[in-house]
């Protein structure tokens, strides 16, 4: 039976990124569809009524959202260069490590360069405290996956995606080499994986994207005062 | 070699309560360690330092924290008995949608401000709790269980909840069994498995530690 995988996505969106590499480094065959997120398309809402999201991935007709599980149900599906570990403790260590990405680092990071002041400062120590955990994580790897791009590369890609777009739009160095000198080398050699490089998006629409994301958060910050 | 678990808890908390079922349900013995939120352990700040919260499952020395990912922990290795996840990939991705949603929905949260706020910012949470339990109404539809004949993942990752419905409906005067009845009717069938009857406390006792716990009457 052919299969038909669709991916409804945004053409920045960090964790629909998650879903492109996953399937391309498996090489699964699937269509895109770009969704304009101020203007919804009727389909999109229809496969994800609840959370009216991108990612969502079509599967022959079944959609799923969220891309930590759809990774997870990706992997399932398509046995071909696994991306998971083995060994169930290790797979419930990336889990953890992919949810503390998620729902601890990414909004740390993200408030550093929305923030101004005393908070920005606490934001920094915040945010580089967290990243030191990614640090530690790395050492005698390559990759957080080992020496291969795995779940948890795929889980961090944002990590390497985008704050260097933030650190340049706010002139700020989150990630300082003397600090940080094994995340910057897998920064490096997770951007330099030929199927990873394929998929990035260009760099100055992200600045001109995130620019103005940044301004919004900003002065909303700056508001609240 | 013999399997050496032991589970850092708090006896009241409904993510513990969570590991402690599934833990039963596959019928595994480990020792059980009450931990003092106020005075935090030595043990507890080691096996998980990023976040120093509870519970933490130690298998053999090594910690899993995160009830959730313990869950599908104890699923993955005690594979060989009551499977939690249905095995197609599509039914599997989707009890852990709606379990992560569920999660999102932070329902804890929601249920503290039902409880212990007033006015709009009440009448605000009453609508969103309720609408978090609709919506699970809904994804439950007919099915007996979450994971359809038979109690899985969504299951154990929602009931546990249900030992708070008690305090909602007395405090602020309504009644889950009205509002969601099939949510209400799920929730009595899974207390008739051993497993969730035996780890849920008596929901007047934790009316009694509520109302301690949040100054209230």
């Amino acid at each position: 039976m052919a299969e038909e995988v669709k991916l409804f996505r945004n053409w920045a969106g960090p964790f629909a990124l998650r879903v492109v590499w996953a399937l391309q480094l498996k090489g699964v065959p699937y269509d895109t569809i770009y969704e304009d997120l101020s203007e919804k398309s009727s389909l999109l809402l229809h496969y994800n009524p609840i959370h009216k999201k991108v990612p969502v991935l079509v599967h022959n007709g079944k959609p799923l959202a969220e891309s930590l599980v759809i990774l997870e149900y990706i992997e399932e599906t398509w046995k071909q260069t696994p991306l998971f570990p083995e060994d169930p403790y290790e797979r419930s260590t990336a889990r953890f490590w992919a949810r503390f990405g998620d729902d601890q680092l990414m909004p740390s990071v993200f408030n550093v360069f929305i923030k101004q002041g005393k908070e920005q400062e606490e934001a920094i120590a915040r945010a580089q405290g967290d990243l030191k955990y990614l640090e530690e994580e790395l050492r005698g790897k390559k990759f957080f996956s080992g020496e291969k791009i795995g779940f948890l590369d795929l889980a961090f890609g944002w990590v390497a995606n985008l704050v260097s777009v933030f650190e340049e739009i706010q002139g700020l160095t989150l990630i300082e080499h003397e600090k940080y000198p094994l995340l910057l080398a897998w920064i490096q050699n997770f951007i330099d994986a030929p199927i990873i490089k394929e998929s990035w998006p260009p760099r100055d629409k992200l600045i001109t994207k995130y620019r103005a994301r940044i301004e919004f958060y900003s002065s909303k910050e700056a508001a609240k005062k | 070699m013999a399997d050496e678990l032991v589970l850092l808890d708090t006896c009241v908390s409904m993510f513990g309560m969570r590991v402690r079922i599934a833990l039963a349900e596959k019928g595994i013995k480990y020792e059980y360690k009450e931990q003092d939120l106020t005075n935090k352990s030595e043990l507890l700040l080691k096996m998980n330092s990023i976040n120093k919260k509870i519970p933490v499952l130690i298998h053999n020395g090594k910690p899993i924290c995160e009830s959730l990912i313990i869950v599908q922990y104890i699923d993955e290795v005690w594979n060989d008995r009551s499977p939690f996840l249905p095995s197609d990939p599509y039914q599997r991705a989707q009890a852990r949608f709606w379990a992560d949603f569920f999660d999102q929905k932070a329902v804890y949260a929601v249920g503290k401000k039902l409880v212990t706020t007033k006015g709009e910012e009440q009448e605000a949470a009453k609508k969103e709790f309720l609408e978090i339990y609709k919506t699970m109404e809904r994804e439950l539809g007919e099915k007996p269980y979450f994971g359809g004949e038979k109690f899985g993942y969504v299951d154990i990752a929602l009931i546990t909840f249900y030992s708070w419905f008690y305090v909602y409906e007395t405090l602020e005067k309504f009644s889950m069994e009205a509002e969601c009845p099939k949510i209400v009717a799920w929730a009595k069938r899974c207390m008739q498995k051993e497993s969730v009857a035996k780890t849920l406390p008596d929901q007047k006792k934790v009316y009694k530690r509520v109302l301690e716990l949040y100054g209230l009457k």
